[in-house]
């Protein structure tokens, strides 16, 4: 089933003309984090004399690194947290579905439709009456509930495409649900829960309103990194580049280096 | 978990459901009973002293006001019109990632790039870079080509907070199509080839239809995203010209953050909750029933 | 299954290194929340002399000033304490310090120097007699031109234009073929973006917010005609896309030679003089705000303070720290180590005696009349209950200024007429008025 060449040709045009598309902006704003400001807001031009200074200048204004591990801690905490109790709860779900099952679903997704400001007041008081403000604690425990609902539907749907007579087999041996879940089911799983999983941490790392309203410096991700950029009197493009370049490197790498395992995850039924 | 014994937690346990499920109702529940409860409150942080109960008061005032009816029409099309826009974008794109072709495991993550950048950041760099019309990479293009400059946010703002949207949506929506592709069986593909079907009828007779539930899902993930779309709202048009692009969840944000009326922000948020609690019901009849619950 | 593994241990030894990032020992230490501008930038990297000679450790908390201003008020308001020093303007001042979150600052003792404050800003400060906060800098509004253009086209900028002469300057001067255009004005909704500059035209105008009964006036024929002049003055002179341009989107505009006239805040001089952020370093005038049937209330008066919660834990530590970042002594220590034309303006009577300062920054008296010139307590032609120019000084504000906003931007875009405008947004006000009983 090789194709022709002509029609490789063609493919190749036509897939890296929407890749560059896509990839436009981004790039372009990396191109603006190395001009000077004078540059970068005068008419575009793809000439100019590149620079450092602006990821000087930012390093020297915020503590990215503090900020950039703080990402990390949150993204992979709450991510980790929403999987210790969404695997089992989809594992249930899938292979033991009762007629409360489709209504359940659908009440925890609901649960993610609230929308954040009109609870900022409720969740404030909450957090202080609670002294989990600026922790990384109440954060990870914030990012964990908020995903868990997306994470147990994707599992649901990955558990679902695995033959459920291989279970059976398991059962009659008298497996506990542990080892059903640890022995069988994950290793069959496992790429569908690494997406998933990537899928999570990248929705945590871009969240950008209870990163910012819950957190003051110690438990500061990236996202308020960010806010100290944009919006200045005055409007520094350029800095404003750099400090989005920085805050999007880290995510970008991990998505390079996952994406050959992403996309396998999320084949659906490729173990049938 | 506590497994100990030889058998442990058995496979069907309802205990393997309950935590998911307790910590979602806990963090159900102390919200929204809160939000309810201040719904029915007078309560601006800026005037404490003038707290008390208010009666249905801030609903009364809400579903008075003309803005609210203008931002949930504005939510139902910045939603739909995303929802079809990165779906068809997100199948076309998917269909020809496919196809091997040179170079595709890097265009590839081109083309998913979009996905993580943050909202925010999207925005500033289509609003500053992109779409300024005096020094925009697309207002130099026009000029290039001899056009005038399209204004955009003032002439097309709600088309063009869609098109942000879109831009970082439809990549979510190609990679997961793209890997459900990619799990279609080579045996049914070859057996069509023979069968002299062309591209569009495999497209539309044998992909399609093996893609329902991923088309589902993405539905459903992206729409509790886009009901809550608000950060590329701020940064671009704040909300305007007018009510233009003014969304439930920025009009909540003007009540909530802008005023700091609490009574009024909770009571929208308990109308929101209605309303996304249609859109559930909406999804029970439909869409969970194509992803096959 | 040889990546995940990997993958694991690289997320739990980042965890760690985020940990131990995270928890270093403290001294005394206060947390400080301030606005993203480019004076307070200065503050932090300056701060470390501070911290030495005190022994007080400062955790930045640096944001854009929307996010600020909400992250701060819902901590205040809520009681949570996260905050010992708070970055406020004018606008907040007195409404805080009404529901006693603030402490008052008027006991700093007399090193501080309260009779340098320049009066009007100390008073927009003040709830009654009381400081509430102290001044890190503070800007008027005022007129900038390109001296070459007005030269090319042999016109003359008068001290102080009215808004007549502005249109005439705008439509001799407007040159989109060659990129610039006759003037930029803020478009974009918002209270603190185009309705502060729209509140001066209006003042100009001779029109007002609220009647002495508090009724709305939007509908008056003073607003009409500020409002005809605005839409007609920039959709025809302005540049494209004005509905999205704030403060900062007009500055790069005039940073970039786009916009011949300019209105707006007196801060944008230092860096518009600054070769390295401006293409027009060396062909800025200034004139002042224009005026139109009145002078009262066309230039506003606005001042970035600091001020210490009542709910901070660290209240010696940030009175201490507030006292030096807002004294005589740090704005002599910003222009020896960073240039005189960056040192916070338009606080103190010592920096415009300052020789130094006169010499490196030729906008400096501008300023200082500009500043001394207004006051916040007689904005407009006819009476008000009100004080503030480019705002109104009462909690309800913030909400009304961005919902009239939007429509004042729908009005600019040519969705709506201006009388349709104009109805629309006195129906908001009254609503709001209603709703917080000032008006039955």
């Amino acid at each position: 089933m090789t194709p022709s060449l002509p029609r490789r040709l063609a493919t190749t045009i036509l897939g890296w003309a929407i890749a560059l598309t896509f990839f436009l902006p981004i790039g372009w704003m990396v191109l603006a984090s190395f001009k000077t400001e004078v540059d970068a807001i005068a008419a575009p031009s793809l000439f100019f004399s590149p620079t450092l200074e602006n990821y000087v200048a930012v390093h020297e204004r915020a503590p990215y690194v503090h900020a950039a591990a703080n990402s990390v801690y949150l993204s992979l905490g709450g991510t980790a947290l929403a999987l210790l109790l969404g695997i089992p709860a989809a594992y249930r779900l899938a292979f033991f579905p009762t007629r409360h099952t489709r209504t359940l679903l659908v009440w925890m997704i609901s649960t993610r439709m609230l929308p954040a400001a009109g609870v900022l007041v409720p969740m404030y008081l909450l957090f202080n009456w609670t002294r989990l403000l600026d922790t990384h604690a109440g954060l990870i425990g914030m990012y964990a509930l908020m995903n868990l609902p997306i994470l147990i539907w994707l599992l649901y749907s990955f558990f679902r495409d695995i033959p459920t007579d291989i279970l059976d087999a398991a059962r009659i041996d008298g497996a506990s649900a542990r080892e059903e879940l640890r022995h069988i089911l994950l290793p069959l799983a496992l790429p569908g829960v690494a997406s998933a999983s990537l899928l999570s941490i990248v929705l945590c790392w871009n969240e950008a309103f209870w990163s910012l309203n819950l957190t003051t410096t110690d438990a500061a991700p990236l996202t308020t990194f960010i806010a100290s950029f944009s919006a200045p009197e005055g409007l520094f493009w350029a800095k404003l580049s750099a400090a989005s370049t920085l805050a999007i490197a880290p995510i970008l790498v991990i998505g390079w280096l996952s994406q050959r395992h992403l996309v396998r995850g999320l084949t659906f039924g490729a173990v049938k | 978990m506590t497994p100990r014994t030889r058998l442990g937690v058995l496979p069907g346990d309802w205990r393997l459901l309950s935590p998911a499920v307790g910590a979602l109702a806990l963090w159900m529940v102390l919200p929204l009973a809160m939000t309810l409860w201040f719904s029915f409150q007078r309560y601006n942080l800026l005037t404490p002293q003038l707290r008390g109960f208010a009666g249905a008061a801030n609903y009364a005032t809400l579903v008075s006001d003309p803005a609210l009816w203008a931002s949930i029409a504005n939510t139902v099309v910045l939603v739909g019109s995303v929802l079809v826009i990165s779906i068809i974008a997100g199948l076309l794109v998917a269909a020809i990632f496919d196809e091997p072709f040179s170079g595709r495991r890097m265009a590839r993550l081109f083309v998913v790039a979009p996905f993580f950048v943050m909202p925010t950041v999207g925005a500033l760099i289509w609003k500053n870079l992109l779409m300024h019309p005096v020094n925009g990479l697309f207002a130099a293009a026009a000029r290039g080509l001899g056009m005038p400059a399209v204004d955009w946010f003032t002439d097309w703002p709600m088309a063009s907070i869609v098109l942000i949207v879109a831009w970082q949506w439809t990549p979510f929506a190609f990679l997961i199509f793209l890997t459900a592709m990619q799990s279609i069986d080579p045996s049914v593909r070859e057996a069509a080839l023979l069968d002299g079907a062309d591209w569009r009828d495999r497209f539309i007779h044998l992909v399609l239809p093996h893609l329902r539930r991923a088309i589902g899902i993405v539905a459903m993930v992206e729409a509790i995203f886009l009901l809550t779309v608000f950060a590329e709202i701020l940064v671009t048009t704040g909300g305007g010209p007018g009510l233009a692009t003014t969304n439930l969840a920025f009009f909540i944000y003007i009540k909530a953050l802008l005023q700091y009326d609490v009574g009024i922000a909770s009571a929208a948020g308990v109308i929101a909750i209605l309303l996304a609690n249609g859109i559930a019901f909406f999804f029970m009849r439909t869409v969970s029933r194509s992803i096959d619950v | 299954m040889e990546l995940p593994r990997r993958f694991c241990l690289a997320g739990l030894l980042l965890m760690a290194f985020a940990f131990s990032a995270g928890c270093s020992p403290h001294a005394p230490s206060i947390t400080v929340a301030t606005v993203n501008n480019a004076d307070m930038i200065i503050m932090q990297r300056l701060s470390p002399p501070f911290e030495a000679a005190t022994g007080i450790t400062i955790n930045w908390v640096v944001l854009e000033e929307n996010v600020l201003r909400q992250r701060v008020t819902t901590d205040i308001a809520t009681g949570g304490g996260q905050f010992d020093v708070v970055t406020i303007g004018s606008y907040e001042t007195p409404i805080w310090a009404r529901q006693g979150w603030l402490q008052p600052l008027h006991d700093l003792g007399p090193e501080y120097g309260y009779d340098d404050l320049l009066p009007s800003v100390r008073q927009s400060l003040s709830l009654g007699d009381t400081l509430y906060a102290v001044p890190f800098y503070a800007e008027s509004s005022f007129t900038y031109y390109r001296t070459d253009l007005f030269e090319q086209a042999g016109l003359t900028m008068p001290e102080a234009p009215t808004y007549t002469q502005i249109a005439d300057f705008a439509r001799r001067l407007h040159n989109p073929e060659n990129g610039v255009y006759g003037i930029c004005l803020r478009g974009k909704p918002g209270w603190g973006e185009n309705m502060a500059y729209l509140s001066t035209l209006v003042n100009a105008f001779g029109g007002r917010w609220f009647d002495m009964g508090w009724h709305p006036q939007l509908t008056s024929p003073e607003w009409h005609a500020a409002l005809s002049f605005y839409v007609n003055l920039l959709a025809t002179y302005g540049p494209p896309g004005a509905t999205s341009n704030g403060h900062n989107e007009n500055r790069a505009l005039f940073a970039a030679g786009n916009c011949a006239m300019w209105i707006d805040a007196t801060a944008a001089a230092g860096h518009l003089y600054n070769p390295n952020d401006s293409r027009v370093a060396d062909r800025i005038g200034f004139a002042r705000a224009p005026m139109e049937v009145t002078e009262n209330g066309t230039s506003w008066v606005w001042a970035w303070a600091l001020a210490v919660p009542a709910s901070s834990r660290n209240a010696e530590a940030a009175r201490q720290f507030v006292q030096w970042a807002t004294s005589a002594e740090y704005i002599t220590l910003v222009g020896e180590a960073d240039g005189w034309t960056v040192a916070p303006p338009g606080t103190r009577r010592s920096t415009y005696a300052n020789p130094a300062y006169l010499a490196a920054a030729p906008f400096a008296p501008f300023v200082e009349t500009a500043i001394l010139s207004v006051d916040p307590t007689r904005p407009t032609r006819d009476p008000v209950p009100y004080v503030g120019i480019q705002y109104v000084g009462i909690p309800e504000f913030q909400g009304i200024g961005a919902q009239v906003g939007q429509v004042v931007a729908a009005a600019l875009s040519g969705q709506q007429r201006v009388d349709e405008a104009l109805e629309t947004a006195q129906s908001i006000v009254e609503r709001a008025m209603r709703d917080a009983s000032y008006i039955p």
